[in-house]
């Protein structure tokens, strides 16, 4: 079985840098990570592979210069190869221009299974993975909180609000992953070393076939026109109990539409 | 020269401080308020340090160790000096001696300790035997095809854990021209063995939790397949792989004074007296200055150590330099830094008393900081005949 998973490298949020005042984008000139919201679907991943007995994880990942920071975290975990997608004419790249690179990228594996993060936790955006699915012309299913796989099928378990859905899908599918839904595994110090050697493929969009105009910030559908301070939080309701605070509580609850 | 560190060494490196935040720090209080790591947590850390990899990591990996070389153990040990010792112990470095196992003993005792289903201690001091390890009483007589083993070893850490012990004993006197000289051989024994009794020892200022113990031999019969390297010539065996374990003691130090150092960091650049940040004092400012200078000259020292170690030029007098300035570093970066909290330092609330405390015998165990200058100093005489 072979599983993909979109990994993202994004700046250290301990040290995130700053925003590039021009395009009010981050600037991504500090060494990148992999974002903890992907650490999900690798150790996803490799659960899947390990359960299947035989197969590899395959991560894929666009970022700017070839960095492989990230990457080799991954790698190290456990993944067998990786590919990484750079280009300068990839600076810019809106979620859907993102999709179109990966969606490429990933295609070249023919995998039986794609894994992504629900959101990445620099941006936000939290559509890549379903984007994903439509340009490959795949069933996409979203907020997984486990997967397996039997007599070639995908059973998923779904988190909603209520509780969670049991979906069956064939394969091969995109499936976003749920944060904190399982436990990634600690880069091994066997695995750290055996990670170096690991095949990473460098693509550029000729590579890949992309229309330079259909990505970056020629293709971008969206432009940042501003960014603001969040406003400070403010000081909440304090309600002194007279002997109905509780009621008062259950009434400000009920408001929210929480009970 | 290069100072910088590998992409691998800083994954590491990493990866040990996130393995230290999660599985260990949370668990710092419980020990320290009990005196005891309990036994379902020391498996239970065992458990994650095997399944991430990083148990016995000093080992060879082709022995299912972590395969770390000197220098990038070095980092790793000072990543789990951040934390205390009873729960970085747990994370198992089993003595590098160990390497010195031929035939059975590999099956028997090598392999099972670097997978975690045994825990080995190692005994040399005794109540009148420390600093002068030579002057041992504790010996073992051959007899046919066994040796029978008589004394009392002490300040034995964590045999409580161990299931076994590498025990160095007298095996015989030989002459030389300053007068009798004890023959030492070193051997591994199993705790049930007959005759071999482990009892509690003291309790300790440093390292709660963190426990030493009585063994006492009682004519404990253990097979000659049992000796670790060559009848008397045990301290042999030692030279050849204890010298990991100085650098082991320095490095520690060099993560306490980390943690020491940000702690007073943190309250200089945010306390307030007289109108002002405490950090805005000389008074203070400098004390920071002299602890980060005194702090990176241990680092430096450590890791040339643990360079010429992987390098095979490491000398006695390199590693005992190294011991003797990161632990004395120590000594002065954790009371400095309680003295710039005032009397917030001394209270536990603050992980600062605890590593002052925990410092002190740093200077003590794996040879004094005495015997650390008598190492040196010999190196240095010792080619001119003095
Ligand atoms: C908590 C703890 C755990 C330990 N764990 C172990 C263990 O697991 N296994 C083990 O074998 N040992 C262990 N030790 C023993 C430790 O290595 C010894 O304590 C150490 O070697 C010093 O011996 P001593 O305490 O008997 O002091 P002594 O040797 O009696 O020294 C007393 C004082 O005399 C000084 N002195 C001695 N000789 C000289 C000299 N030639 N020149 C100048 N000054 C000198 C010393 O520096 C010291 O200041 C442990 C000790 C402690 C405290």
């Amino acid at each position: 079985m072979k599983v993909v998973v979109c990994v993202k490298q994004i700046p250290d949020p301990a040290d995130p840098g700053a925003l590039d005042p021009e395009t009010n984008t981050l600037k991504r000139d500090t060494k990148l990570i992999l974002d903890e919201s992907d650490s999900y679907g690798v150790e996803m991943a490799l659960q899947l592979v390990d359960a299947a007995g035989d197969g590899e994880v395959h991560l894929v990942s666009m970022a700017a210069n070839n960095e492989v920071g990230g990457l080799r975290t991954a790698l190290a975990m456990g993944a067998s190869s990786a590919t990484i997608v750079s280009d300068d004419a990839l600076g810019g790249s809106d979620a859907l221009g993102t999709s179109k690179v990966l969606a490429a990228a990933i295609a070249r594996q023919e995998p039986d299974l794609v894994l992504a993060g629900t959101e990445s936790s620099d941006g936000y955006t939290g559509v890549v993975p379903e984007q994903v699915a439509e340009l490959m012309g795949l069933p996409s299913v979203t907020f997984a909180k486990s997967i397996s796989i039997e007599g070639g099928e995908a059973k998923i378990q779904r988190q909603t609000e209520a509780g969670y859905d049991d979906v069956e899908c064939p394969l091969p599918v995109v499936v976003s992953v749920t944060a904190g839904v399982v436990e990634p595994r600690y880069p091994s110090f066997k695995g750290i070393m055996a990670a170096k050697s690991k095949p990473v493929d460098e693509l550029d969009l000729d590579a890949l076939g992309i229309d330079a105009a259909q990505v970056g910030w020629a293709g971008a559908g969206q432009e940042i026109v501003a960014v603001d301070e969040a406003p400070a939080r403010e000081a909440g309701e304090v309600i002194e109990d007279d002997g109905d605070a509780h009621e008062r509580i259950v009434a400000f609850l009920d408001d929210l539409k929480i009970l | 020269m290069d100072f910088g560190l590998t992409d691998e060494q800083e994954m590491i490196v990493d990866t040990v401080r996130a393995f230290v935040a999660r599985e260990l720090v949370p668990h710092e209080n419980q020990v320290e308020a009990t005196g005891v790591v309990a036994p379902e947590l020391v498996a239970e850390i065992t458990q994650k340090a095997l399944a991430a990899g990083i148990y016995a990591a000093n080992m060879p990996a082709e022995l299912g160790g972590g395969g770390l070389d000197n220098l990038t153990m070095a980092m790793v040990d000072r990543a789990f000096g951040f934390t205390q010792y009873a729960l970085h112990y747990i994370v198992a470095r089993p003595s590098n001696i160990l390497q010195a196992c031929q035939g059975a003993q590999v099956d028997d005792y090598l392999l099972p300790t670097i997978s975690g289903e045994r825990v080995d201690c190692l005994a040399m001091s005794e109540p009148d035997a420390g600093s002068d390890v030579r002057g041992m009483s504790c010996k073992a007589t051959r007899d046919g095809d066994h040796y029978v083993i008589k004394g009392t070893k002490h300040f034995i850490s964590h045999a409580d854990l161990a299931d076994y012990v590498i025990l160095f004993v007298a095996t015989g006197e030989e002459e030389t021209a300053r007068g009798p000289k004890k023959l030492i051989s070193s051997f591994l024994v199993d705790f049930d063995t007959p005759g071999v009794e482990v009892v509690p020892g003291y309790n300790c200022v440093s390292n709660r939790g963190y426990h030493n113990m009585i063994i006492n031999f009682d004519n404990a019969r253990v097979p000659a397949s049992k000796l670790l390297g060559e009848e008397h010539r045990g301290f042999d065996v030692a030279n050849e792989w204890l010298g990991a374990t100085r650098l082991q003691v320095a490095a520690i130090s060099l993560g306490r004074a980390d943690r020491a150092l940000s702690v007073a960091t943190e309250w200089a650049a945010t306390r307030e007296q007289f109108g002002q940040k405490i950090g805005k004092f000389q008074g203070v400012s400098f004390k920071l200055a002299d602890m980060t200078t005194k702090l990176t000259e241990a680092e430096m020292m450590t890791y040339r150590a643990a360079w010429k170690m992987d390098q095979n030029t490491m000398t006695d007098g390199d590693a005992a330099m190294a011991k003797l300035s990161a632990t004395e570093m120590l000594q002065f970066v954790s009371d400095e830094a309680i003295q710039i909290l005032g009397g917030m330092g001394l209270m536990d609330e603050l992980p600062l008393e605890r590593i002052w405390r925990d410092a002190r015998v740093d200077r003590i165990w794996d040879g004094t900081s005495e015997i650390q200058r008598h190492i040196i100093s010999r190196e240095i005489l010792r080619p001119l005949g003095a």
